[in-house]
């Protein structure tokens, strides 16, 4: 049983990992245009280079 | 959902709304806003962004899907008219923003802390739901106790973080004595995270952690997807009201807003522009366009000492108008009070949610409080009965009714916006699923209210030479129709020396020693026909007639077909002249009509109508039919119409097109039937599972189970709106 003593702190660390992922994500506002986004992404663009 | 699944785009080029970026040599570049109703695709946003980015002076262009509206940032010299030009050459409809009001409203703050708590309640969900798996499949005594301490110290913070929507709302209603969908919700959470600490104090075996934090993370999801719905609505308006920037100039040239004019200022209007207020004109001669007051299309004569409204479009010459009425006393302010009187009898409508909850609120707290009164009784155990209460409260949380609403909102109204409709009442569409009559506006509405000119048949060949030379100096509508229609018949001008236009009269020059005119009637000595017309005289020959038509919006033919074809009453109400009402509504094959209607009697057809048991849809324009909107059961005006209309309507055509509307009905009444049915299915579960809760059989487990279940239920019955 020992064995939870390290495997829950992991799953809770792994998880608090997404958690500050995920606000990054919306403070970097990666949520306002997800129509548009989901869009983009078949874009053909900027498959040579990365926009400027 | 598509927000939840996340996608990562370019981060860099994200900037908020407000940055304006400064080129190097040190003047501040201009940040325009476009609004751009047709897009709906990859290709249209790789197409506009290319098309504005090849422009000199634009430095970046951005478009966002989800709104609608592309961001660019220029040079102070690029004028915005030329972007707009550039765009609808290359096919796009644009119109400008007022980016000073979008910037401030831009930033959605409440949508990202209501996400925020949500991916808070999401990741305790997750990790509460890992230690309940485990007891769930046997863990016992000290492990057992270990978990559910574990569980308790993720559950408590997160549902006292992520649950405050729920708590402030609750409190909000009880304060006025009133019970709302969130009392039912905060109760639960609260009762089962403080009853869940007691039980796992005394080692108890029940904890209902995962219960409580699982609870709070459907209702955030369906708060969530209520939230962005409405926002995506609101921020859609406030770009239609930053179409519209109330300024008027003063005589000495000095710019003010609208607001701050006085009684005896003398105002500038320029031609194509907007009468900002009532007043009188003191100089200059025009035609005005009163169709937004009136509905008739045809032009007025305006000169010196006429009486002018707001909302009248100057059209071919510049006047000079003395300010005799502002903002309180002007027939703007008349039509909005009109209005005011007619609205209160759309706030009675309780929404489908709204009733539900009534019948349902009260229900949930007294099965508890049977269930707690119940096992108290029978077996004296109060830990036992209040345990028993609790697992009541947590099955029958309105989980799957706090997602069967928006999750079909989101999908109905999402589907609509597609198709150019912005839904901006929150009601509007089970409103809107109701009707069985629907009322025409014409002039503005039905037609695009630009004239056209009719097929001129019985008139020489030599005569529309002379007419076209005329016609295309002016700057008269009806002479620019004229115009565009004989250059399009392949006609040359003829040659014509000494043109001059005289505002508010018409053309005249002269062509082989003759003097030939085109304008008004009086001014050409002719017979007035009936209709919109204008006359050219050649000499002292009998003045010929040029009639014209109103041409009508695309889609309404399609659209008056498909109401017809679902069963619904169409009638056209106009302030029109008869013939050209009952032209407009023959072509459409609509029998019924009323012209010639003043703007309150419009409203009281609608109200009689009401009054006559008939759910009325308006579909209207002109500052007219502001009163008869608010009177309807439910209203949709276009994006043309004037702000006071567009406030006091439930929907806006974004497009041009009517098409939508015969879309809106339907899917209307398809997410109000699929509403229904997510009644139903909650129904069902609770059904299923509230007699094995108050017999005291619901574990922890049970209740997961039934609360995700019927949650997940509901939103796939939702998603299949989004299919067809």
């Amino acid at each position: 049983m020992t064995v939870l003593g390290i495997l829950i702190p992991v799953s809770l660390l792994l998880g608090a990992i997404g958690l500050v992922a995920f606000f990054w994500t919306i403070r970097t506002r990666q949520y306002d245009d997800p129509d548009g986004d989901s869009q983009r992404i078949l874009n053909d663009d900027y498959d040579d280079k990365p926009k400027e | 959902m598509t927000a939840l699944l996340g996608s990562t785009g370019p981060i860099t080029s994200n900037a908020p709304a407000s940055t304006v970026d400064v080129t190097k040599s040190g003047t501040t570049d201009q940040q325009i806003m476009l609004s751009l109703p047709t897009i709906h695709c990859a290709g249209c946003m790789s197409r506009v962004e290319r098309c504005l980015m090849a422009l000199p002076d634009v430095s970046s262009a951005r478009v966002n899907l989800t709104l609608k509206r592309v961001q660019i940032i220029a040079a102070p010299t690029v004028a915005v008219g030329d972007l707009v030009n550039a765009l609808s050459d290359a096919g796009f409809e644009a119109y400008e923003l007022d980016s000073a009001s979008i910037a401030v409203n831009g930033s959605d703050d409440a949508g990202r802390h209501l996400l925020l708590r949500l991916a808070v309640a999401g990741f305790a969900m997750m990790n509460v739901m890992l230690l309940s798996v485990a007891i769930w499949s046997g863990a016992s005594d000290a492990t057992r106790d270990l978990f559910h301490w574990i569980s308790a110290a993720i559950a408590l913070p997160a549902v006292a973080f992520s649950a405050q929507p729920f708590f402030v709302s609750a409190w909000t209603a009880l304060r006025v004595w009133h019970l709302n969908m969130d009392v039912p919700i905060s109760v639960a959470i609260i009762l089962a995270s403080a009853v869940s600490v007691l039980e796992t104090a005394q080692s108890g075996e029940y904890a209902y952690f995962d219960a409580a934090v699982s609870l709070t993370f459907f209702l955030l999801a369906g708060r969530y997807l209520d939230h962005r719905t409405r926002q995506v609505a609101k921020s859609a308006a406030q770009q239609l009201a930053a179409l519209e920037i109330p300024r008027a100039t003063r005589r000495d040239g000095q710019i003010v807003d609208v607001a701050d004019l006085k009684v005896g200022d003398e105002i500038v209007v320029a031609l194509g522009c907007r009468i900002p207020t009532d007043g009188q004109i003191i100089d200059g001669s025009s035609d005005l366009d009163r169709s937004f007051i009136t509905g008739e299309t045809a032009p007025i004569a305006a000169g010196p000492g006429q009486q002018v409204y707001a909302a009248d479009v100057n059209l071919t010459g510049p006047l000079t108008v003395r300010v005799d009425a502002v903002a309180e006393d002007s027939s703007l302010r008349r039509i909005a009070n009109l209005v005011a009187m007619a609205e209160t009898a759309r706030h009675r409508y309780a929404s489908l949610a709204d009733r539900a909850a009534q019948i349902y609120a009260p229900l949930v707290h007294v099965l508890a409080l049977i269930a707690f009164l119940g096992w108290f009784a029978g077996t004296g155990d109060a830990r036992l009965a209040v345990n028993i209460a609790v697992a009541v409260l947590i099955i029958t949380c309105p989980c799957a009714l706090g997602l069967a609403v928006p999750a079909v909102t989101t999908a109905a109204s999402g589907r609509l916006f597609q198709s150019g409709l912005l839904i901006k009442n929150a009601t509007a569409l089970e409103r809107l699923a109701e009707i069985d009559t629907v009322v025409f506006d014409k002039t503005g509405t039905l037609t695009m209210g630009t004239p056209e000119c009719a097929d001129p048949t019985d008139i020489p060949q030599h005569a529309l030479q002379i007419a076209l030379a005329l016609a295309q100096k002016s700057v008269h509508p009806l002479a620019q129709s004229l115009a565009k229609k004989l250059r399009q018949s392949g006609l040359s001008p003829a040659v014509v020396t000494d043109l001059v236009e005289s505002p508010g009269l018409g053309v005249c020059a002269m062509f082989n020693g003759q003097s030939v005119r085109l304008g008004h009637a009086d001014w050409t000595n002719a017979d007035p026909v009936g209709g919109t017309a204008t006359y050219l005289k050649i000499g002292d020959a009998v003045p010929v007639a040029f009639r014209f038509e109103d041409r009508l919006r695309p889609g309404a033919r399609a659209c008056a077909q498909q109401l017809q074809a679902q069963g619904k009453t169409l009638i056209v109400l106009s302030g029109d002249a008869p013939d050209a009402v009952a032209d407009v509504a023959g072509r459409l094959g609509i029998e019924r009509y009323v012209s010639g209607v003043q703007p309150d009697k419009k409203a009281s057809y609608v109200r009689q109508l009401g009054q006559d048991g008939h759910k009325v849809l308006m579909i209207g324009d002109g500052l007219n039919d502001a009163a008869a909107l608010a009177e309807a059961q439910v209203s949709i005006s276009p994006a043309s119409a004037l702000e006071v209309t567009r406030v006091v309507s439930d929907m806006v055509l974004i497009g041009q097109s009517l098409d939508a509307v015969a879309k809106a009905t339907k899917v209307a009444g398809d997410a109000t039937s699929r509403i229904r049915e997510n009644f139903a299915i909650a129904a069902v579960y609770n059904l299923i599972a509230v007699p094995i809760a108050l017999a005291g059989f619901a574990t922890p487990l049970v209740a997961a189970l039934a609360m995700s279940a019927s949650s997940i239920t509901v939103s796939l019955n939702a998603l299949r709106l989004v299919r067809r």
